[in-house]
C-alpha cells in the first residue's frame, strides 16, 4: 500500500518531569497523526497534558529536567534527533506556535514590524526591505486595520485582540507547515474570541497549513476543528471526527463531559449531570484506566490494565474496555 | 413588585490615574451611573466584556471601597445609617472570588478559616467550629477527613467549596459570586453549580452571579444584566436576554457564543474590533462605535434605561420614545 505518512506523526509519546521530589507523568503514551491542511483540536481539562504535548513537538519542555520517550516526526524529520542548529530552523519554519498570552511570543522593546522582519531575515535570508514588505502583507492578511501604522506599534500599544492578531502574523512569517495554537482565545472576550477563531479558520484555508488547536472549551473545538482528540490524565482517551465526538461520544469521560455542560435547551432548575470526583494526580496515577475512579461503567478489570484504543467508527477510537456499553441507544 | 432586597441608584466609581498630560486629571470610568435592583430570592447574572465594570460593581456592593457617588440600599436602609451598620451589612452580603487559593489563609486549617468570620462577629468559638463542620458536610467535604487540612492539601474544586462554606458561615442573605467557578475544570464546575443551587434553596439565598461563560449565566440566572463600558446596556429576564435581546450589544454578545453544531458553524463575527478604553469612552451611546444600527444621534445623545417589557429595560436610542433615532417609537407611551 502506498499511503504517504502523515505530516505530523507522534507515536507513544511519554513526557515525565523529573525535577521535583516525585516524577510527574504528564504525558503517558500519546499517538497523534495530522494530515496536511487538517485542523485537530486537543480537548481536555487543566493538567491533562495538552500544553506539554504541544511543547514536546517544538522541544520546548526544559530538556534537563524532562524525560521524553517515543517518536515525533514532522514532514519526515525526526524531531527528537534534531541538532541545535536544525532545531532553530525547525522552529518557526516547519512548526510555529501561538499562545494564550501574546507576551510569551512578542518582545516588548521592539515594534511589531521590526520583530516580524527580523524573524523573516533570520530564517529565510533576503533583504530587510523585502522582509518589511512581507510583514505588511501579513498584517493585512490577519486583518489588522491601518496595517502600515500598526507595524510601527509596540505590543503594549495594542488592544488584546489586536496583539493576538499580531502574534498570529509573527507565527506565519516563515510559512510554517504546522501551526500550534495553545488556547489562543481563552483570555479574550466572547465577541473578540469568535473573530480570532474565524481568522484562524480562514488563514488555515488560505495558507493550507495544518493546525493543532488546544482548548478546554468544546464549543471552540466545534468552531475550528475537523477532528478532536480528547485528553485525560496524559492520554488521548478518544479521537474522531468532530461530528462523531459531539453526537456519538463513546468514551465515558467524553460522554460525562458533554452531559455535565449547562446548555441552552435546559429547563430552569434541572440539576447538571456532574462527573463525581476530580481529575487524577499525575504524580500518583492510578493503575489501569486513569478515569476508572470516576467512571460509572468501571469494573475491577479497568483498574488493572490500561485499555488500548478500540475502533468504534470510521477514524473514531476510544480507549475504554466497555465501549460495548457506550453505544447510543 | 415586592420591595427589592438591594437597590442601587446612580452608582459611580472613577479611578484616578497617574500621569495625565499637562497635569490633567484623568480617570478610569469603571462604573459610570448604574441603576438596578436585586429581588429577594433571585439570581441576578451580570455579563459583559472584560473591564466593563462587573467586579468593580461587586466590590462597591461589598463596601470594599468607597463609591464616587450613588447609593446602595439594603432592605430600604442606607448602609452606615443608624438602621444598618456597616458590620451588620457585611454579615448580610458575602462574596466568593475566582481565585480559590488567594482568598484562603494558608496558615489556617480550613475549619478555622470557616469559623473565623463568625468568631469576629461574636459567635463563641465552640459554636463557630460546630457551624464550620456543619457547612463542610453541606458543601460535600466529609468533616472528619477535611476539617484539619490546610488549603494547599486540597484541589481547586475543593478549595472553592471551602470559600463557599466560608461565605455562608455568617448566614448572609446575599452571596456575590464573581467568576466563582471560572477557574474550575469543566467536570468539577458542574458539581459546584449543583451545590450552589442546593444551598440557595436550603438557605433561601439571593445570588449575584458574575461570569464570562454565557451558558452558565443563562443556566443559573433568573434575570441578567448586560454591562458595557461602565453602564447597564440591558437588564431583564434571562430568557428574554438570551432569546430576544433588545440591545444591539446583547444581541452581538449572545451570537458570539460558539455553536455546538459542527454543521452550523458561525460564519461571520457579530462584532468587529475590541471594546474601547474606559478612560475615554465614546460620546453619546458608548456602543455607537461598534453598533450596526448607529445613526448620527447615537454619538450625541446618551440613551437612558427605558422599560421595554415585563421587568425588561434597555438603554438604546432605538427603543427610547422620541429619541430621534429613526427606529424609535415616536412618543412616550404612558406607563
Ligand atoms: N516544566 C514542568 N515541570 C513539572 N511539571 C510540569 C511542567 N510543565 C507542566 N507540568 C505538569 O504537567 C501536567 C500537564 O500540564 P499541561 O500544561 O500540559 O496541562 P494542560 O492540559 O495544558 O492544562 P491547562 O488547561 O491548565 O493549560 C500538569 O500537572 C503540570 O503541572
Ligand atoms: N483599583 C483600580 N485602579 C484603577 N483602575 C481600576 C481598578 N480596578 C479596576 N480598574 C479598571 O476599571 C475597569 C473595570 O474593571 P472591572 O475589574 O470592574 O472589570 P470587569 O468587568 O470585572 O472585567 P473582567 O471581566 O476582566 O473581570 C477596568 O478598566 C479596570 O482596568
Ligand atoms: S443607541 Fe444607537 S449606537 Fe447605541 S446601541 Fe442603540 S442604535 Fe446602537
Ligand atoms: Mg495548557
Ligand atoms: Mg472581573
Amino acid at each position: 500500500m502506498l499511503t504517504a505518512p502523515p505530516l505530523v506523526d507522534i507515536q507513544d509519546l511519554k513526557v515525565t518531569f523529573t525535577g521535583g521530589p516525585k516524577p510527574i507523568c504528564a504525558v503517558n503514551g500519546v499517538d497523534l497523526a495530522l494530515e496536511r491542511g487538517e485542523t485537530l483540536a486537543i480537548l481536555g481539562e487543566s493538567g491533562s497534558g495538552k500544553s506539554v504535548t504541544l511543547r514536546a513537538l517544538l522541544r520546548l519542555n526544559p530538556e534537563k529536567r524532562t524525560k521524553v520517550d517515543g517518536r515525533i516526526a514532522v514532514g519526515g524529520e525526526d524531531v527528537l534527533a534534531l541538532k541545535p542548529r536544525e532545531l532553530q530552523a525547525f522552529r518557526g519554519r516547519t512548526v510555529s506556535m501561538i499562545f494564550q498570552e501574546p507576551a510569551l511570543a512578542l518582545d516588548p522593546v521592539y515594534t511589531l514590524g521590526h520583530q516580524i522582519a527580523e524573524t523573516i531575515v533570520k530564517h529565510n535570508g533576503g533583504s530587510y526591505a523585502d522582509a518589511k514588505a512581507k510583514a505588511l502583507d501579513l498584517f493585512e492578511r490577519v486583518r489588522i486595520p491601518s496595517p502600515e501604522r500598526r507595524l510601527e506599534n509596540y505590543p503594549h500599544e495594542m488592544s488584546g485582540g489586536m496583539r493576538q492578531r499580531a502574534m498570529i502574523a509573527l507565527a506565519l512569517a516563515c510559512n510554517p507547515k504546522v501551526l500550534l495554537a495553545d488556547e489562543p482565545t481563552t483570555a479574550l472576550d466572547a465577541t473578540v474570541q469568535i473573530q480570532i477563531l474565524l481568522l484562524i479558520r480562514e488563514l488555515q484555508r488560505e495558507f493550507g497549513i495544518a493546525v493543532i488547536f488546544v482548548t478546554h472549551d468544546i464549543g471552540v473545538a466545534v468552531e475550528v476543528a475537523d477532528r478532536v482528540a480528547v485528553m485525560y490524565g496524559g492520554r488521548i482517551v478518544e479521537t474522531g471526527p468532530i461530528r462523531d465526538i459531539i453526537r456519538r461520544p463513546r468514551h465515558p469521560y467524553t460522554i460525562g463531559l458533554l452531559k455535565s455542560r449547562a446548555h441552552d435547551a435546559m429547563a430552569k432548575g434541572t440539576r447538571l449531570d456532574a462527573i463525581p470526583g476530580s481529575p487524577p494526580d499525575l504524580a500518583n496515577l492510578p493503575p489501569g484506566c486513569s478515569f476508572a475512579p470516576r467512571c460509572k461503567l468501571g469494573t475491577p478489570a479497568c483498574t488493572e490494565a490500561v485499555p488500548e484504543p478500540v475502533a468504534v467508527g470510521e477514524g473514531h477510537e476510544a480507549r475504554c474496555f466497555r465501549t460495548d456499553q457506550t453505544a447510543a441507544a | 413588585m415586592t420591595q427589592p432586597l438591594l437597590t442601587v441608584r446612580g452608582l459611580v466609581k472613577h479611578f484616578p490615574i497617574a500621569g495625565g498630560l499637562f497635569g490633567q486629571k484623568k480617570v478610569v470610568r469603571a462604573v459610570d451611573g448604574v441603576d438596578f435592583d436585586v429581588i429577594d430570592g433571585e439570581t441576578l447574572g451580570i455579563v459583559g466584556e472584560s473591564g466593563c465594570g462587573k467586579s468593580t460593581t461587586a466590590r462597591l456592593l461589598m463596601h470594599l471601597m468607597p463609591q464616587t457617588s450613588g447609593e446602595i440600599l439594603f432592605d430600604a436602609a442606607k448602609v452606615g445609617s443608624p438602621d444598618l451598620s456597616l458590620s451588620e451589612y457585611r454579615r448580610q452580603v458575602q462574596m466568593v472570588f475566582q481565585d480559590s487559593y488567594a482568598s484562603l489563609n494558608p496558615r489556617l486549617t480550613i475549619e478555622s478559616s470557616i469559623a473565623f468570620g463568625p468568631q469576629v462577629h461574636g459567635v463563641p468559638q465552640r459554636e463557630a467550629i460546630e457551624r464550620a463542620r456543619d457547612l463542610l458536610a453541606k458543601v460535600g467535604l466529609e468533616p472528619s477527613r477535611f476539617a484539619g487540612r490546610y488549603p494547599h492539601e486540597l484541589s481547586g474544586g475543593q478549595r472553592q467549596r471551602i470559600n463557599i462554606a466560608r461565605a455562608l458561615a455568617l448566614r448572609p442573605r446575599i452571596v456575590i459570586l464573581d467568576e466563582a467557578v471560572s477557574a474550575l475544570d469543566k467536570s468539577v464546575e458542574a458539581q459546584v453549580l449543583n451545590l450552589l443551587m442546593d444551598l440557595k434553596d436550603e438557605f433561601k439565598l439571593t445570588y449575584i452571579f458574575i461570569s464570562h461563560d454565557l451558558h452558565v449565566v443563562r443556566y443559573m440566572s433568573d434575570r441578567v444584566m448586560v454591562m458595557y463600558l461602565g453602564k447597564v446596556a440591558e437588564i431583564g429576564p434571562s430568557e428574554a436576554i438570551f432569546e430576544t435581546p433588545l440591545h444591539p450589544y446583547s444581541a452581538a454578545l449572545t451570537r458570539s457564543m460558539p455553536t455546538m453544531d459542527p454543521d452550523n458553524r458561525t460564519m461571520a463575527a457579530p462584532l468587529s474590533g475590541d471594546p474601547p478604553n474606559p478612560i475615554d469612552p465614546p460620546s453619546g451611546c458608548r456602543f455607537h462605535t461598534r453598533c450596526s444600527f448607529a445613526e448620527g444621534v447615537c454619538s450625541q445623545r446618551e440613551p437612558v434605561l427605558t422599560a421595554a417589557g415585563a421587568f425588561h429595560h434597555v438603554a438604546c436610542l432605538r427603543s427610547e420614545p422620541g429619541s430621534g433615532h429613526t427606529m424609535a417609537p415616536s412618543s412616550a407611551i404612558a406607563a
